[in-house]
């Protein structure tokens, strides 16, 4: 977990990790600027650095977690790096799509379930993609928003591009009728 | 009764959202550059798909291309090589996808905010995506654009169109008159600061008032293009006379009859009176001054001759001014200043450096200061050139150099040493932005003119 609110793509993944062409191995740039020392040694003090965060599946983060560039190398290190999801109270829109689209789910909390999670860390909870509910150890169980497309795609697997190209004869219905 | 935004998305609806699918949005204009294409045109080759409309799509290079004119038209290899490497994938995605490319030497290249515009390609009404947050730049002319990720990048490439939830609407109301010396940046950071970092999430705004319709379209993409710094996904201003005088004439807006037609069409985009926001605020444009940042988010701002704010124990606002090395009270008026840089999507047009030179002109940066001034695009450079203000920026010592995003992220070779105070006229003062340790400031042109001069944060009312 990392309690700071508005941690922006720039933290996430730095710009100048942005040159690649591929979508892999960006897992060991995460949070570079924080994970790392000026001379390239992994800072010990840093969260993702300390054995208890090994095997973590979940980043709980402070409000406003991914806002600033639309750079889906974001969700894409997360993902490499092993997350699975993300809990917030509030998660920036662009980093919420492309997350979703590549699987990692973007979990938005109330303030007293954040708490809970940030006073309480490495603690196990349980995710219900298909109720959409976050279950904490101690039985509270929450519902988080989850667009209902969104998660038809993540459960049954089905892919956005898919569906879309699904709809071109419509497109080409749209391009046609347009007098402008 | 509706909103700008409701005619645009309306216009472009092919199928509508129901509450288990979200609509099929159709993009006119699909614009885009090397950093976010690279995976969208393999996941276009992985499925064997061509790019739909390459008609609607038109790339350039601009965010890992050098600015030094050696690396750029002379025998200097570029010297990231990682960026270089893009910029040649892009070169062959764009002769093997047929997309128009405006390459390292086109004298239309630049940064792809600035150049869409001045060729006319962007116009009021459209539809404008662009793997890259700033794109609601393009809202200035009553356009809706917005960023996308490079998942959609592809979408758009395989269907020219995009599934979209419908955001909400959030009016930005600014009344009465800037002052002098008061600019279009200085309104939007005021308006962050007002909103927020994440006021505007699950909105698009739409600014509007007397101040709003009194800038210039240059200005206008100024406050548009910093939306996405208070949250919103787009923000819009509805088409003018301002817009059309813009356009008219312009490589590729509508010429002859069709100009007249498109007008006539353009001028229904507006808000009916009584048409309904989700949420709105109120700006009096009157009483704002000029504005600079003091930490790692836009929305932690100040006018100019305020002080740090006092907050302790607040463990994110003590983190954030650890890393700008300040503290609470510190006033920001005579802090000292290493790096200057005049330039971005935000602030790196025609009307940007004018306001530079009136600084700057007959006046030299302070010893040990670096001013980088960069042109939004190489037509800009051009204007910028044959109008005097290039030989008013090397007189006063600048560095000027060639057009793309150079200084406002660290990934073209233009970075802020760590620990080094960076006074910019870009859009993101967040940790690292401009290089591992930098610490940006925003303002306007003439207040990063001012301080080059100065070396230390000057108001530049005292200097017009």
């Amino acid at each position: 977990m990392i309690p700071s609110s508005n941690i922006d793509t720039d933290q996430i993944i730095p710009a100048r990790f942005l040159t690649t062409t591929t979508k892999d191995g960006l897992g060991r740039q995460l949070f570079a600027d924080w994970r790392y020392r000026a001379d390239g040694s992994p800072n010990p003090d840093f969260v993702l650095n300390r054995p208890e965060a090994r095997g973590a599946e979940i980043l709980v983060a402070g409000r406003n977690f991914g806002c600033g560039s639309s750079r889906e190398h974001a969700p894409w290190a997360l993902l490499d790096f092993g997350f699975r999801a993300v809990i917030s109270t509030e998660i920036a829109d662009i980093f919420r799509g492309n997350a979703l689209k590549n699987g990692l789910l973007p979990i938005v909390v109330d303030d007293a379930t954040a708490r809970w999670l940030l006073d309480n860390p490495g603690a196990e909870v349980d995710v219900d993609l298909k109720a959409a509910r976050l279950t904490l150890p101690t039985g509270v169980s929450v519902a988080f928003p989850l667009e209902a497309f969104a998660r038809h795609c993540l459960l049954n697997g089905i892919d956005e591009l898919g569906y879309l190209r699904g709809r071109l004869s419509d497109i080409e219905r749209y391009e046609a009728a347009r007098s402008w | 009764m509706r909103t700008l935004f409701d005619k645009v998305w309306a216009a472009h609806e092919v199928v509508a959202e129901t509450p288990d699918t979200p609509a099929v949005l159709y993009v006119d204009l699909h614009l885009i550059h090397e950093v976010t294409s690279p995976q969208a045109f393999s996941l276009l080759r992985s499925l064997g798909l061509p790019v739909r409309r390459p008609d609607r799509t038109l790339a350039t290079m601009d965010h890992s291309t050098p600015t030094s004119t050696d690396q750029v038209f002379g025998n200097v290899p570029i010297k990231v090589d990682a960026a270089a490497k893009q910029v040649r994938q892009l070169e062959q995605n764009a002769a093997e996808f047929g997309v128009e490319l405006f390459g390292m030497r086109d004298a239309r290249r630049g940064i792809v905010h600035v150049i869409s515009p001045e060729l006319g390609a962007t116009q009021p009404g459209m539809t404008i995506v662009c793997g890259d947050s700033h794109t609601s730049t393009h809202g200035a002319f009553g356009a809706l654009a917005f960023g996308i990720g490079t998942t959609e990048v592809g979408h758009v490439f395989a269907t020219q169109s995009l599934l979209q939830r419908k955001p909400k609407t959030f009016a930005v109301n600014v009344e009465g008159q800037l002052r002098p010396g008061v600019t279009a940046k200085d309104l939007i950071l005021a308006v962050i600061g007002k909103v927020g970092v994440s006021g505007g999430t699950g909105h698009v705004f739409e600014y509007r008032g007397s101040a709003i319709r009194a800038l210039s379209m240059d200005e206008r993409m100024t406050v548009c293009n910093m939306s996405i710094e208070a949250g919103a996904r787009a923000g819009m201003i509805a088409p003018d006379d301002t817009t059309f005088a813009y356009l008219e004439g312009k490589p590729r807006a509508p010429k002859a009859a069709d100009w007249d037609a498109a007008v006539a069409r353009w001028r229904t985009f507006a808000t009916d009176p009584g048409a309904v926001f989700d949420a709105s605020v109120d700006i009096d444009a009157s009483t704002l001054e000029p504005m600079i940042t003091y930490g790692t988010n836009p929305g932690m701002v100040l006018p100019i001759g305020a002080s740090i704010p006092d907050k302790a124990g607040d463990a994110a606002f003590d983190k954030a001014l650890r890393y700008m090395g300040f503290h609470g009270g510190d006033a920001m008026l005579g802090k000292p200043v290493d790096v200057v840089f005049i330039g971005s999507c935000t602030n790196g047009r025609l009307a940007d450096l004018q306001a530079a030179a009136r600084i700057l002109k007959g006046r030299k940066v302070a010893p040990g200061v670096r001013l980088l001034i960069v042109p939004g695009s190489q037509e800009i450079k051009r204007a910028a050139e044959a109008e005097g203000l290039a030989e008013i920026f090397k007189a006063a010592g600048a560095d000027w150099r060639e057009s793309g995003c150079s200084m406002c992220l660290g990934m073209n070779g233009d970075t802020v040493a760590a620990g080094q105070y960076s006074v910019s006229t870009s859009n993101r003062n967040f940790e690292g932005r401009q290089g591992v340790g930098a610490r940006t400031l925003l303002v306007s042109p003439f207040t990063a003119a001012a301080s080059a001069v100065q070396g230390r944060i000057t108001d530049p009312r005292e200097m017009l």
